[in-house]
């Protein structure tokens, strides 16, 4: 079996967010970088199905330099091998998926492997369009992962529940927290890693379905006021509050 | 045409879809086009209730085929119908279908996709979209380069607003074959209660909450006042026995109730980006510095089990219910 990873660097959960003198994308400076949390679910299932089963298991990210941390990362927690598809990783879902149906298509992947969404982008869509480029099933927000022979079955979150999902391989699963526990790379893992090459491929030529012109901070919440009194006071008062201002109830 | 896909729920339209539905009536009287709502499934009854929320069109596509959800069909579905209608805009709720089948519709469409957006606009004959990023630390303005645009609205954001219109029925062909994924199986929550991202109310507990047993006032008080309960990534991440599903944060579920009730959550910078897009916010801690005061409308300095109870109380003897 083989298995493509797809994982993006974005900016760490932490990271306050400060808008670009472009006025259009995120200021890098003091970002911390790391793996999309959402991707690691999805690597780690990669090398679970390797352990289980026998798998060869391709890291790839598309981007320029730094993204190659994402893939250093990735060979220490137990991929085969990474391929950096270089561009400026700056198009939007549609561009990053027509990327990776490019290096993709005629690979022989049985199995992709990506977050149900990159953080920070927020877009939960690069995963089926994919699929949809390659012609491939899809099952998207998975918590629970079987593989039988060319088949799939899968535990997808949905409203106030979850559903199984069955397909063919090849397919395009997207990793929903819950998944699995990802590991930490261990030292012979980190020092394997570093005789391993990144294999580097200038991204296919895409088009852009969506472009981002301006990027802005929410508006300041308006100052609220503390409610006095004991507890019951206090949980009557809200309620009034809540009913007479807010007009909620 | 603006054409919005729409989900039926036991014969009505769902919520989200009807916000979705009267969004596009909006754009499509600012575009100058028609509306069209478009259903898909084993049967469409109640499809015709669209017409209440300004349908000029009702799109139905009844089959076999499409009685359990396949993001293949569906996408095969809602694609055909864009291109036989000559639809410059397709629009779905960000649900858990909507989300699965809209990207790939889109790539069918060789459409850009503005994914779980908080607003919308005609600009120039284009669709504009306004949407949150990096979990609502941010908002991006998104223009397409596509012709056809396709966009899921956020449940919650947009009213669903009655605009009657003509309606006018038809049937399309459901589609037929072998179909790549299928769901195969519906493992629904016993409780049956609403999606944290669609819930109206949300009572959310943080590590101050000290057990999962806890948990049990907060949902005496979501049922006394018709919300759901939700947790921050520090309670379900603290071996509490709470389901990742009722995280809400960065890396959980980003909402935006009309009411949350932060309750023992100190509000770190990653649960803040999952619920500051609340109308009202409710902050009870026993912190008087807790961050979560900041964007609280109104705060409570107390401890939560005594205060919750107390409300939980208080709403009752007031007849208070929402939803």
């Amino acid at each position: 079996m083989k298995i493509l990873v797809a994982l993006k660097q974005v900016p760490d959960t932490e990271t306050k967010i400060k808008v670009a003198a472009d006025g259009r994308s995120l200021d890098p400076a003091d970002v911390k970088w790391i793996t999309s949390p959402y991707d690691e679910y999805a690597l780690e299932e990669a090398i679970r199905t390797k352990e289980a089963k026998g798998a060869e298991v391709v890291a790839l990210s598309v981007g320029g330099d730094s993204a190659k941390d994402v893939l250093k990362n990735a060979l220490a927690l137990g991929a085969d091998s990474a391929v950096l598809l270089r561009g400026d990783g700056q198009g939007d879902a549609y561009a990053v998926a027509q990327i990776i149906a490019g290096y993709a298509r005629d690979k022989g992947f049985d199995l992709i492997l990506c977050g149900n969404k990159g953080l920070g982008g927020d877009n939960a869509a690069m995963g089926p369009m994919l699929a949809e480029l390659l012609g491939v099933a899809q099952a998207n927000v998975i918590v629970m992962l079987e593989l039988g022979e060319g088949t799939f079955k899968a535990e997808r979150e949905t409203e106030g529940g979850s559903e199984i999902v069955a397909g063919n391989l090849p397919a395009v699963i997207t990793a929903q927290k819950g998944l699995n526990e990802p590991r930490y790379a261990s030292l012979k893992g980190i020092m394997a890693a570093k005789k391993k090459t990144i294999e580097e491929v200038d991204a296919v030529a895409v088009t852009v379905g969506t472009q981002t012109i301006a990027l802005a901070l929410p508006p300041e919440r308006p100052a609220g006021r503390k409610l006095e009194g004991d507890a019951a006071a206090q949980a009557t008062a809200l309620l009034q509050a809540l009913k007479d201002e807010a007009k909620v109830f | 045409m603006i054409l919005v896909f729409c989900e039926l729920k036991d014969g009505q339209i769902r919520k989200p879809s009807a916000e979705a539905l009267s969004e596009g009536r909006r754009l499509a009287d600012a575009a100058g086009k028609q509306l069209g709502a478009l259903f898909a499934g084993a049967s469409c009854t109640g499809a015709a209730e669209a017409a209440k929320y300004g349908a000029d069109v009702i799109l139905t596509a009844e089959g076999t085929s499409l009685a359990s959800y396949s993001s293949d069909a569906y996408a095969t579905v809602i694609a055909d119908a864009v291109k036989a209608k000559g639809a410059t805009v397709l629009l779905a709720a960000a649900t858990a279908v909507g989300k699965d089948m809209a990207p790939r519709a889109a790539a069918r469409l060789g459409a850009g996709y503005a994914s779980d957006v908080t607003g919308l606009s005609i600009v120039d004959g284009k669709l504009q979209a306004l949407r949150p990023v990096y979990a609502g630390k941010a908002f991006a303005t998104t223009s397409f380069a596509s012709a056809v645009q396709v966009a899921t609205t956020r449940p919650n954001v947009f009213a669903a607003a009655e605009k009657a219109s003509a309606g006018t029925m038809e049937a399309l062909a459901a589609p037929t074959g072998d179909f790549k994924s299928v769901v195969r199986e519906i493992l629904a929550k016993a409780s049956g209660k609403v999606d944290l991202a669609e819930a109206n109310v949300i009572v959310s507990g943080g590590r101050g909450m000290k057990d999962g047993a806890n948990f049990k006032i907060l949902e005496e008080l979501a049922d006394a006042i018709g919300g759901v309960v939700g947790a921050s990534r520090a309670a379900v991440d603290a071996g509490w026995g709470l389901p990742h599903s009722m995280q809400v944060g960065q890396t959980g579920k980003v909402v935006s109730p009309t009411l949350y009730i932060a309750c023992g959550i100190s509000g770190a910078i990653q649960h803040i980006a999952g619920m500051s897009g609340s109308k009202f916010i409710v902050a009870i801690n026993k912190d008087p510095e807790a961050p979560i005061f900041k964007l609280a409308n109104y705060g409570i300095v107390g401890d939560l089990f005594e205060v919750v109870p107390e409300l939980t109380k208080a709403a009752k003897a007031l007849g208070i219910g929402s939803n």
